[in-house]
């Protein structure tokens, strides 16, 4: 049975992409990570997030056919698969996920965090749809730090190049008390998300940090930030959420209430969407339960205590387009994963590497042995793509992860001996 | 008759070839004191650094004559080649005489590796240089004349000189008479293909980034003048353009197999990297030498994949080049699982059938070892290029 927050979260959406087939609004399209959700929303646009349609696309077993057509038309199949199932779905008439189509963009907001990938995607895009393209270039965090250079450069682009660009496309100024009223919502949620994600820390979890989660993020990470909606979405999850943990209840699973909870794992990198179910519950079966995972901070690090700010909207919006998980250096995210090994008591920590996202995976073999160094917890390691059903080989990861989990429990009874 | 640019070019080869960097730690022992600083491909301010006395110092790779075991290790079976036999030189002390290493940002791959090396090589600097994808004036020119001041501070701290106007403007002068002599090297092969192969053009080159500007511009020199008395006569090959292979490069022999399928390669983009600012950096016109190189990157910069397009039409550049070489096809060499080459690919192509101009693509590794395909498929289309192309 689904819960209240669900069902919110399914008309929630449903709602926006009738708002989109209506096209009531002027539409931008944009990426998840820094993106300016509240930004557009002031100025009355609506957002469209190509990798939601994709990975939306992915879960309804439409991808395969979307990444043909793009192949078809040339693209590699060396690239990102959402490239591919974005320009294929595109190519095949934009009938977005609700079976609704989408409109053509008014204008395309690059905004450049953490993925090169992103530029060329929209290249891509401006050549088929012919729109204008607004840059918006993030520096990335190589030193670990937002230097005042980094802010003042995305700060000056947001009022000078940004916002200009915005207000040619929906017609009218800015209105910031607007633009103010939003991040003051966005606040909001966020303060509700992080009681969520730290809810992961108690034993039994009453969350999954990675495949529940990925349902958690939903809003905050596609067009709702900073809207009503999504704060109602927000307190009434978290209520449910605090609720299981009264009950000692653990998170909701495919195959029913999970059971008692075996392992809990940290995962790094980003789920494979086409086997969704089927990857979740070769975790939730062997009562291996997610309790934190750097996925579901793409989209913004919350719980490392940043909040858009109503007092500063642009600063705020600047550091929060640094502060995605992917605009992190290596270094940075070992030292992320290492403390949520240790602050949620992981006894095992999982990368599922994609073959699709340089920007996540370059890296994460040598990740992987600094973090058993440091943290002397195992560490296991998978291999599928995020949409390309053509890299998900069921029996080899259903093997692997029996054997991680193995290794847990040898590590474990070691311990005990 | 001999060659007279033989010995040239087998210098040029040897330097190239040499995995070990024995040229750097020479380097080292005549500049007591002064720093050698490595960096990845694509770009990187190169007169900066050796306005602080650096010996600038490009890293492509192992290419074809290293057995990559380590270095495989680190990455993924999906991720590009480069990464992986420059972690395993690394790995067995080959860069052990750099001081720093720079990181520009060109994709995600150097971008993480960046923080690999971090993590591998505590004792080197690591520099991450973000380039900027907004070419204003005010905006990126202010944020990237920012990132070369932190680069020159981070190698002041490192023992490197303090970077001063005259020492920059100097260093830009001795780039721009190194890029004039490369101009009048691409000429040559433009004009004359037979006199200096396509193959020989690209040692020329390679051999620039591991030099500093002066000591490359009186290789080129001599180069030139040599080349210049060759003998020769003009082959009945096709003429083509060969771009994608701005970073990881092909194996020299596959190069050479292009050559000897009957095509002249009149231009290319293996050496981007050192041509990425179009002519001359013009100090006068600035306040200040830092000033001039920031501009020349923002006003001035070669159009790449790598590089955020702007308001230009996709493809331009491609179709001046064609124009400018007078080319009759262009051939697509991209590395595998290079996101910014392949990504940009099919944008490229459409301009080229919009425009008329034949194609046809070919995707290697820097250890490709079967170069017969690829004679056969470049060799086809040639001769297409030639029964059926507009000359």
């Amino acid at each position: 049975m689904k819960e209240k927050s669900q069902l919110r979260q399914k008309k929630m959406i449903a709602d926006h992409f009738r708002r989109l087939a209506d096209a009531t609004s002027n539409v931008v399209y944009t990426f998840v990570p820094g993106n300016l959700t509240e930004l557009l929303g002031a100025l009355g646009l609506l957002p469209v997030l190509p990798e939601i349609n994709a990975l939306q696309s992915g879960m309804r077993g439409k991808s395969a056919g979307y990444i043909a057509e793009a192949e078809k038309a040339g693209h590699s199949e060396d690239v990102c698969s959402y490239v591919k199932c974005d320009l294929g779905m595109s190519l095949k008439g934009n009938v977005g996920p609700t079976g609704e189509r989408l409109p053509p963009p008014n204008a395309l907001l690059l905004s450049y965090t953490g993925c090169f990938t992103f530029m060329k995607w929209f290249e891509i895009l401006r050549e088929q749809y012919k729109c204008p393209v607004t840059m918006l270039h993030v520096p990335y965090q190589a030193d670990g730090t937002i230097t005042p250079q980094m802010r003042k450069y995305v700060v000056d682009q947001l009022r000078r190049e940004v916002v200009p660009a915005l207000e040619k496309v929906a017609g009218r100024k800015l209105d910031e008390s607007e633009l103010a009223r939003r991040l003051a919502l966005s606040a909001q949620a966020e303060n509700d998300l992080v009681a969520v994600w730290e809810a992961g820390k108690q034993k039994p979890s009453p969350v999954d940090g990675y495949f529940g989660g990925v349902y958690y993020v939903g809003p905050i990470f596609s067009a709702f930030r900073g809207t009503m909606e999504a704060a109602a979405y927000y307190s009434e999850l978290r209520d449910e959420v605090e609720a299981r943990a009264a009950r000692g209840e653990g998170p909701m699973t495919p195959d029913g209430p999970m059971g008692p909870q075996r392992f809990r794992l940290v995962v790094e990198g980003p789920p494979c969407w086409t086997s969704f179910n089927d990857f979740w519950s070769m975790f939730s079966r062997e009562g291996a339960v997610v309790v934190a995972s750097t996925y579901t901070r793409v989209g913004g690090l919350y719980d490392q205590g940043f909040r858009h700010d109503p007092e500063h909207p642009f600063e705020s919006l600047a550091d929060y387009c640094l502060g995605c998980y992917t605009n992190h250096s290596l270094p940075a995210r070992v030292g992320l994963l290492e403390k949520y090994i240790r602050e949620y008591g992981a006894d095992g920590f999982l990368i599922n590497s994609v073959k699709s996202c340089n920007s996540f995976s370059v890296g994460q073999l040598q990740m992987m042995r600094v973090l058993e160094e440091r943290t002397g917890v195992p560490g296991g390691f998978i291999e599928s793509d995020l949409v390309d059903s053509r890299y998900f080989g069921k029996a080899n990861i259903s093997n692997r992860l029996q054997s991680f989990f193995q290794m847990i429990e040898a590590r474990r009874a070691r311990r005990s001996a | 008759m001999n060659d007279p640019a033989a010995a040239v070019l087998a210098g040029l080869r040897e330097l190239v070839e040499d995995l070990e960097f024995r040229h750097v730690a020479e380097w080292k022992k005549t500049h007591p004191g002064a720093l050698a600083v490595g960096h990845l491909p694509v770009y990187v301010p190169r007169p900066l650094l050796e306005a602080q006395g650096c010996l600038p110092v490009a890293i492509f790779g192992g290419g074809d004559a290293l057995d990559v075991v380590r270095g495989d290790s680190f990455f993924q079976s999906y991720i590009c080649h480069l990464p992986r036999s420059t972690v395993e030189l690394g790995l067995r002390g080959s860069f052990d005489a750099l001081d720093a290493v720079v990181f520009p940002s060109t994709c995600d791959v150097i971008r993480n590796l960046s923080g690999m090396w971090k993590m591998l090589f505590p004792r080197q600097e690591a520099f991450y240089l973000d380039l900027p994808q907004d070419f204003s004036p005010e905006l990126g020119g202010a944020f990237y004349a920012e990132e070369l001041k932190r680069l020159a501070a981070v190698l002041e701290a490192r023992g490197a000189r303090p970077l001063t106007d005259d020492a920059l403007e100097a260093a830009i002068e001795r780039e721009n008479e190194r890029q004039a002599l490369l101009d009048e090297l691409a000429a040559i092969r433009r004009d004359e293909p037979w006199r200096l192969r396509a193959s020989e053009a690209y040692l020329a080159a390679r051999a620039g980034t591991l030099l500093d500007a002066q000591e490359h511009a009186a290789t080129l020199r001599e180069l030139i003048a040599k080349v210049q008395r060759r003998p020769g006569k003009p082959y009945d090959n096709a003429r083509v353009l060969v771009v994608g292979s701005f970073c990881e490069q092909p194996p020299y022999g596959l190069v050479r197999t292009l050559e000897q399928s009957g095509c002249d390669i009149v231009d290319d983009d293996f050496q981007l990297g050192l041509r990425a600012v179009r002519g001359r950096i013009r100090v006068d016109c600035f306040g200040s030498p830092l000033e001039a190189l920031v501009s020349a990157f923002l006003q001035q910069g070669t159009p790449t994949a790598c590089r955020y397009i702007g308001k230009a039409a996709k493809g331009e550049h491609l179709l001046t080049q064609i124009r400018t070489a007078k080319a009759d096809g262009v051939v697509f060499l991209a590395a595998s699982f290079c996101d910014p080459a392949l990504l940009d690919q099919p944008m490229l192509e459409k301009t080229l059938d919009d425009a008329g101009v034949p194609h046809t693509s070919v995707k290697f590794s820097e250890n490709t070892g079967q170069f017969q395909p690829v004679r056969e498929q470049a060799g086809a289309f040639g001769d297409s290029l030639k029964l059926w192309g507009t000359r």
